[in-house]
């Protein structure tokens, strides 16, 4: 089985252990050798987003140089893999030891799916499921096929869930419409990007959602903090969240 | 009368305004996102969309590569066409030019089919200023001209207004029928007072959607038939063209007129696709060619690409912050996402916040008719305006900040672990303030006691005995 190196995004690491701690339990639970180099902090996202690359350069040599020894580096965020893999190259001329790294550099489901080749995952979640569709995990990774491009439908994240026992997807009026958070965004233009996730929490109202569920935590944190503020009903899981509790709850039965 | 607010030109406080009256936001939302829901159903109905989009795009670069000569071939079967080929450096000489050939013919009265160059040039003003009157004939053009603003969106000028603004408008200007709101009644005023203006109109201008190298001709796309109607008495025709509308061959234009339509508003083709090769007979037909900002650009290896753009108003309709915040949020004759790239382009101080209003969600890239890649396009503008100088310290100096801390795995669980601590102590309004932009209508994730890695290193100590 493959070592896996753990990349937890900081604000997971900081706000959601759980979701970390979910991660790495799915992967075990699927025969990963699973280490969390303690060296990481962050990918440096927030300062690429807000254009300052000088910033950037020794984050991402120093995040290469920790995860460069493991078979593949998982990471339960489409938005930071997004990084590594797409925008890291500006830092890295040609680099060898980046260019061996950055193809293995992988979201949690493509992961699971993709390298693992897991088709459905045993476990029971028997809760109507709303999937908001991160964009950067959808139109950098495409780890599903999104709304404007024409071609064969496909969703790697909605695939594992379907599988589940007792699981429900509730069906979008806008399946892949941004939220909103958008890192530095969230808070530069705080209007908008208040009204966006809103309006996603609108759609996954008039669905029925029950769970909101995603492959990046910064995207729920956004929508979680305005559901808090308007004491909505609709509980927020990471993706990992589900399909560990899932297994366990599939295990005791 | 189109000229700019001289205010703020940031977008986030205009944002803030459109999105503060809640029911307009939400109906511009809902109508946008209909148009680009209709796009979706024309693109899904060809099988070969995809294949079309990768054809236009290597089109357009192609195109760009060669411009110089596909230009000059461009001018020389124009005027063997008969037609007159004029370049224009700027909007300044544009505007000259097309004044001069105006005076020439004594024309006072023009007629002007939609044309977003002249809107970057600022035409309408400066003509008037000289006397000349100029009436914008495409309908959402015209409403956004006799209200005195600049059009909020470059395929649906004035999909900011209400039917009702509409009628206000008109009341005050076509005499119609006070409170009449009726998109048919409405239509009807605009459509005869617009007939007068056609026919008492001593020339005409359009715009160039597609020119060819090949042939000299070029092709306006309506649905209104205004610009066949502006042309076709007055014996003067001027057409204003930036360099990048060019395609080298007849042939190519199946490619674009296919993508144009379905990617504006999800028609399978404008009602009206002009073709025009030369003058009519006895009259005049002068091509303007403008530069205005347009060399540096294809000079970039990082911002080429914008060039290829056809002005369908895609990346508008399905940018969920264009949709939220309306087009004069953006301060420019483009906005949206293409405008977001462009704007920069001439003025990086004015236009610094542009590329920032967006949340990078990539959809403009996905459904742009030729690939162009808008979101890398808009981030690599933030690199640029920070590389600049031109970065606010409100976003420059908590970036610095943050680079310092992370840039230390001690710094990092030191402060994380003071964060997490101190943060539950402190009283609400502490917390949630005035300074506390994410906190005005959310709630910030409750502090867990412990990090993942805490969590971590007590878990695997206990599991695996270290």
């Amino acid at each position: 089985m493959p070592s896996v190196g753990l990349f937890i995004p900081c604000y997971v690491d900081q706000f959601y252990p759980r979701v970390g701690l979910a991660t790495v339990e799915l992967l075990e639970r699927f025969g990963c050798q699973v280490e969390f180099p303690e060296a990481q902090t962050c990918c440096g996202q927030p300062m690429a987003n807000t254009g300052c690359a000088d910033l950037v350069a020794p984050i991402a040599r120093r995040f290469v140089e920790i995860f460069a020894p493991y078979d593949y580096v998982v990471c339960p965020s489409g938005s930071c893999v997004s990084m590594v893999r797409n925008h890291y190259g500006e830092y890295f001329d040609h680099d060898p030891t980046f260019e061996r790294l950055r193809p293995r550099v992988m979201e949690l489901c493509e992961f699971l799916t993709e390298v693992l080749g897991i088709e459905r995952v045993e476990g029971r979640f028997p809760h109507r499921v709303g999937l908001h569709q991160s964009c950067h995990g959808l139109r950098e990774l495409r780890l599903a096929s999104s709304s404007e491009i024409v071609g064969p439908a496909h969703n790697r994240t909605r695939r594992l869930l379907e599988s589940l026992e007792g699981i429900e997807l509730s069906e979008l009026k806008r399946p892949d419409e941004c939220c909103g958070f958008g890192g530095t965004f969230a808070v530069a233009e705080e209007a908008v990007s208040c009204m966006m996730g809103l309006d996603r929490i609108a759609d996954h109202e008039q669905a029925g959602t029950e769970v909101l569920t995603g492959n990046d935590m910064s995207c729920l944190m956004h929508l979680e903090g305005l559901l808090r503020r308007q004491h909505k009903p609709i509980r927020v899981m990471h993706v990992a969240e589900i399909l560990q509790s899932a297994m366990l709850a599939g295990a005791a039965t | 009368m189109t000229t700019h607010a001289s205010h703020t030109t940031d977008h986030a406080p205009q944002a803030a305004l459109f999105v503060a009256d809640d029911k307009r936001a939400h109906w511009h939302d809902g109508a946008l996102w209909f148009v680009r829901a209709k796009r979706d159903r024309a693109a899904q109905a060809l099988p070969e969309w995809e294949r079309l989009r990768e054809t236009a795009s290597q089109i357009k670069l192609h195109t760009l590569s060669r411009l110089a000569e596909y230009l000059e071939q461009f001018e020389a079967s124009a005027h063997r066409l008969g037609a007159t080929v004029h370049w224009a450096r700027d909007a300044a000489e544009h505007n000259e030019i097309v004044l001069s050939i105006l005076q020439r013919h004594g024309a006072r009265r023009l007629v002007k089919s939609k044309s977003m160059l002249t809107e970057e040039c600022h035409l309408n003003p400066f003509l008037e200023r000289h006397g000349i009157s100029v009436v914008d004939t495409d309908l959402g053009e015209r409403i956004v001209q006799l209200a005195g603003e600049p059009p909020s969106h470059i395929v649906l000028p004035a999909i900011h207004r209400t039917k009702e603004d509409v009628g206000r408008i008109f009341h005050e200007h076509l005499h119609t029928e006070e409170g009449a709101s009726d998109p048919k009644y409405l239509a009807e005023a605009a459509r005869q007072h617009l007939r007068e203006k056609f026919l008492e109109a001593d020339a005409a201008l359009t715009g160039v959607n597609f020119a060819v190298a090949e042939t000299g001709g070029f092709v306006v796309c309506t649905n209104e038939g205004n610009a066949d109607l502006g042309v076709s008495l007055p014996k003067l025709h001027i057409a204003s063209m930036g360099i990048e509308k060019l395609v080298p061959c007849a042939e190519h234009l199946g490619v674009f007129l296919r993508l144009l339509a379905r990617s504006a508003t999800g028609q399978p083709i404008t009602t009206y696709s002009s073709h025009f090769h030369g003058p009519v007979s006895g009259g005049e037909l002068h091509i303007v060619l403008v530069d205005n900002g347009r060399t540096p650009i294809m000079g970039s290896d990082e911002f080429r690409r914008s060039l290829s753009c056809i002005r369908c108003g895609a990346c508008m309709n399905t940018c969920p912050v264009y949709r939220r915040s309306g087009g004069h949020s953006y301060s420019a004759t483009v906005p949206g996402p293409i405008g977001s790239i462009l704007s920069p382009a001439r003025d990086a101080r004015a236009h610094g916040s542009l590329p920032f209003a967006c949340s990078l969600c990539g959809s403009c890239t996905d459904v742009c008719p030729v690939k162009i890649d808008l979101h890398h396009q808009l981030l690599a503008w933030r690199h640029e305006i920070a590389a600049r100088g031109l970065l606010p310290i409100s976003k420059k100096l908590p970036m610095r900040l943050a680079s310092i801390v992370l840039g230390h795995r001690w710094l990092y669980e030191l402060s994380g672990r003071i964060g997490r601590w101190i943060m539950p102590k402190l009283p609400r309004w502490m917390i949630y303030n005035r300074f506390n932009a994410w906190g005005r209508q959310r709630e910030l994730p409750e502090p867990p006691r412990e990090s993942f890695r805490e969590r971590y290193r007590r878990r695997n100590g206990s599991a695996h005995g270290k």
